[in-house]
């Protein structure tokens, strides 16, 4: 883990960095410009109009089903520009928001869950939004459905890791941890973004602040491979994981994306493998640092591909290098996989990775960091 | 010729902020001790031309260059199998070298970029001057074996022999090509090497690389010889920038000494050579001197005053290192040294990890070091005191002509 991050912005913080005034207050506004009705049910999201004059936006809310629901504003790659959580079944909400011209949709989430119902709105005049290719917003919109499926993914392999701690067993937990990180880490830079999280999942030793108490996977990871024991501290500790990384799971898709965040995201990873992986420091006790390594240059991956489009159009000579050596850092992961050690999720123990080796897993990740630090220019140009 | 010019440019003074940046250390290493301050011009960047080597001419700067005081000497090894990948990499280190060495900034600059971009440069040279910066490239040995090269490379170009007393470490010898940068600014030599490198990411990697802070060998002779760190006057016979006859006698390649993309060129010997300080500083006066043959204070052979007074071998003791290493007692081998003192910080067990890293530029690798050093490691008395602990080889092409011409396009162009 990092303690700082400034690619990626939660959702609450841009939400009011973006727009100037974000009401929740319940004083009525006149119909007219700039106010829109909306009427949310079980399975239906009616608005009063489908566009509105830049400027201050007034969503006059009222929910007629039978559950709590929630309204959001989202920009086209479902970022969102403002909401409001927890609408009681039969009562009214006042939402008001500064917003610039541009195609937006409204969402109505019956439950609070999914993607809710969908209307378009245009806001339209002076105060242009800058345009961005539509093929950014799809990209965007990807990322962002690969990090929620990551998370997902993740909470079923937690618990799994979690079960055979509550249950005592050494080797089972120890076989559980390395897959239960790997979702995490193919988007970490996002969890990071959060700020809050990854101190509680993700601290190794000597990460800790004075007073910190120690939590998250690399305690446990001392436990079972250092220490080989397992005590009821490590049965909270597990427990107290699963708990954190589904308040990840829930927050997840809220967390503010943009291409160029992306990009850097994608570059973060490397860092992340350059400073934690390559040097065996981040999973000192169990060495399972290649799975972990293998997790971060899969997301970053996955980032590259989806802003490819736009930026082999940019700047083919860039793509053209980062497919090299994406395949090249592949294929030399390839080399070092094994089934010696099922703890090691397909791996070799890193201990037993020799320092000409790490030397060779260091150039290669240099030759792929160095052109995917120019991938964020590469997508703006 | 670039190169010979000037002698007085060996005593320009590392600007102030230079010798603010290298902090403490920079007291200790000596930068006091190269007097004479240069008039120096400056423009409003900070960097001024008039402190800038040619980096065009028929051999390489950074030979025959009047010895700059600070080195960053880096090996790499090549990552790539593709040739074309590999000269588009020579072609883009010699445009920034050609910047750099003239006190510009690598690309589009350190600055005013696209601010989602990493910045082209580095930035650390930023208000510093050229600094008389030279970047020297060289081709080793396993550099032929790829590329299809292997009929290019040259006789001359020899794998050294284990010599007795070697106790070389892997990760401080060979590599496929280097590049050696000396500047009278430390941070000048190390901002060259670290943008090197970093252009390089994916089609070399840096092997090893060393940091010297003092030069140990002058090519300007009427310059105060330097000292090494064994506290003796090292280089005073060495050759001198200006002597045209013997640089071509020894040091540069001829026409038909062997394959036509080496004349011109030169081969250098890279040593790294640990030196024992800690048992030598506890040596005598009479050994300390009967070990190098002069007296510690003015330089002076055995029996003679003057440091430049010649040296009237057979006075001194038969192991005595200036007496072996000597052109008299080789058949007239003489090598250009060009060497600085390095200090790695400490061992581990309290000793001082210093030493020489020596370079030394030849002819023919085979009627030079070789001979040298086998005469010098079986006898020399100064072995006591020190251990060649890491070692390389290069074939160092001739020089870049013009602003068309780039690194090694004697040995990769088709039409050389």
């Amino acid at each position: 883990m990092r303690a700082v991050r400034v690619s990626f912005v939660t959702a609450a913080a841009t939400a009011a960095a973006l727009t100037a005034v974000t009401g929740c207050t319940e004083k009525s506004a006149a119909d007219g410009d700039g106010v829109i009705q909306v009427t949310a049910a079980d399975s239906t999201c009616e608005t009063s109009t489908t566009s509105v004059p830049a400027g201050q936006v007034t969503l006059k809310i009222a929910n007629k089903g039978s559950r709590a629901t929630e309204v959001e504003i989202l920009f086209p790659d479902d970022r969102i520009v403002s909401e409001k959580e927890n609408i009681g079944p039969g009562t009214k909400y006042t939402l008001t928001a500064e917003v610039k011209a541009g195609a937006y949709e409204i969402a109505c989430r019956p439950g609070m869950k999914g993607l809710g119902v969908r209307q378009k709105l245009t806001v339209t005049g002076g105060g242009k939004a800058a345009a961005r290719d539509p093929k950014l917003d799809k990209a965007v919109a990807a990322y962002r459905e690969y990090a929620q499926e990551q998370a997902d993914a993740t909470i079923p392999a937690v618990e799994t890791f979690a079960k055979a701690v509550d249950a005592g067993d050494l080797e089972a937990a120890r076989n559980a941890y390395a897959p239960s990180r790997v979702g995490w880490e193919r988007t970490e830079p996002i969890a990071e973004s959060f700020g809050d999280i990854d101190p509680k999942t993700d601290t190794r030793a000597d990460g800790l602040e004075k007073g910190q108490k120690w939590t998250g996977w690399h305690a446990l990871e001392k436990a079972l491979w250092q220490d080989k024991k397992i005590g009821a501290e490590q049965k909270t500790l597990a427990a107290q994981l699963v708990t954190d990384l589904k308040d990840w799971q829930r927050r997840v898709g809220r967390a503010e994306i943009t291409p160029t965040s992306m990009a850097n995201g994608a570059k973060e990873l490397l860092d992340e493998v350059a400073t934690g992986k390559v040097t065996g420091e981040e999973d000192r006790y169990s060495h399972t640092d290649l799975s972990d390594f293998r997790a971060n240059v899969e997301g970053a991956q996955k980032a590259y591909e989806l802003l490819k489009p736009v930026a082999a159009k940019n700047d083919a000579a860039l793509t053209t290098e980062l497919d090299k050596q994406f395949a090249a850092l592949d294929a030399l992961l390839d080399t070092h996989r094994s089934t010696d050690d099922a703890a090691q999720n397909g791996y070799t123990a890193y201990d037993k990775v020799t320092k000409e080796q790490r030397k060779e897993l260091s150039d290669a990740v240099n030759a792929l960091a160095e052109p995917l630090s120019k991938l964020a220019a590469a997508v703006v140009k | 010729m670039t190169e010979t010019q000037d002698p007085a440019a060996g005593t320009a003074r590392p600007s102030r902020r230079a010798l603010i940046g290298w902090g403490g250390a920079g007291l200790a290493l000596g930068a006091a001790a190269t007097g004479g301050a240069m008039a120096l011009a400056t423009t409003g960047d900070g960097r001024s031309a008039p402190d800038a080597v040619d980096f065009h001419g028929p051999h390489q700067a950074g030979i025959a260059t009047a010895v700059q005081d600070r080195l960053h000497f880096a090996a790499f090894d090549v990552r790539t199998d593709d040739r074309a990948a590999f000269v588009r990499l020579l072609k883009e280190w010699t445009a920034a070298a050609r910047r750099m060495t003239a006190g510009e900034e690598v690309g589009d600059g350190a600055h005013g970029g696209l601010p989602e971009a990493p910045p082209d440069d580095t930035g650390e040279a930023l208000g510093l001057r050229a600094s008389r910066l030279t970047l020297t490239i060289g081709f080793g040995p396993s550099l032929f074996a790829k590329f299809g090269l292997a009929d290019r490379r040259p006789a001359a170009l020899v794998d050294l022999p284990h010599f007795p007393g070697d106790n070389l470490d892997a990760a401080r010898t060979g590599g496929d090509l280097c590049v050696q940068a000396c500047a009278d600014d430390p941070q000048v030599a190390v901002h060259a090497i670290r943008n090197l490198a970093r252009i390089g990411f994916g089609t070399v990697a840096v092997r090893w690389s060393q940091l010297g802070f003092g030069k140990t060998s002058s090519t300007t002779p009427d310059a105060q010889t330097p000292r090494n760190l064994m506290g003796f006057k090292d280089g005073t016979r060495n050759i001198a920038g200006t002597e045209t006859g013997r640089l071509g006698k020894f040091v540069w390649v001829g026409d038909g000494d062997g394959p036509a993309w080496m004349t011109g060129g030169s081969y250098l010997v890279a040593r790294r050579i640990r030196m024992n300080i800690e048992t030598w500083d506890r040596a005598s006066l009479q050994e300390q001197e009967d070990v190098f043959g002069r007296d510690k204070g003015e330089g002076a052979p055995v029996g003679k005053a003057r440091e430049h007074d010649a040296p009237f071998l057979k006075a001194m003791k038969p192991d005595a290192h200036v007496r072996l290493a000597h052109p008299d007692s080789n058949h007239g081998i003489t090598i250009l040294r060009r060497g600085y003192s390095f200090t790695d910080g400490t061992d581990g067990l309290g000793r001082l990890d210093a030493g020489l890293f020596f370079l030394a530029y030849q002819r023919d690798v085979r009627e030079g070091f070789v001979p040298l050093q086998r005469s010098l490691s079986a006898r020399d008395a100064l072995n006591e005191y020190i251990q060649h602990v890491g070692s390389a080889v290069f074939a160092v092409p001739p020089g870049v002509r013009d602003a068309d011409d780039w690194w090694g396009r004697t040995l990769f162009a088709k039409e050389a």
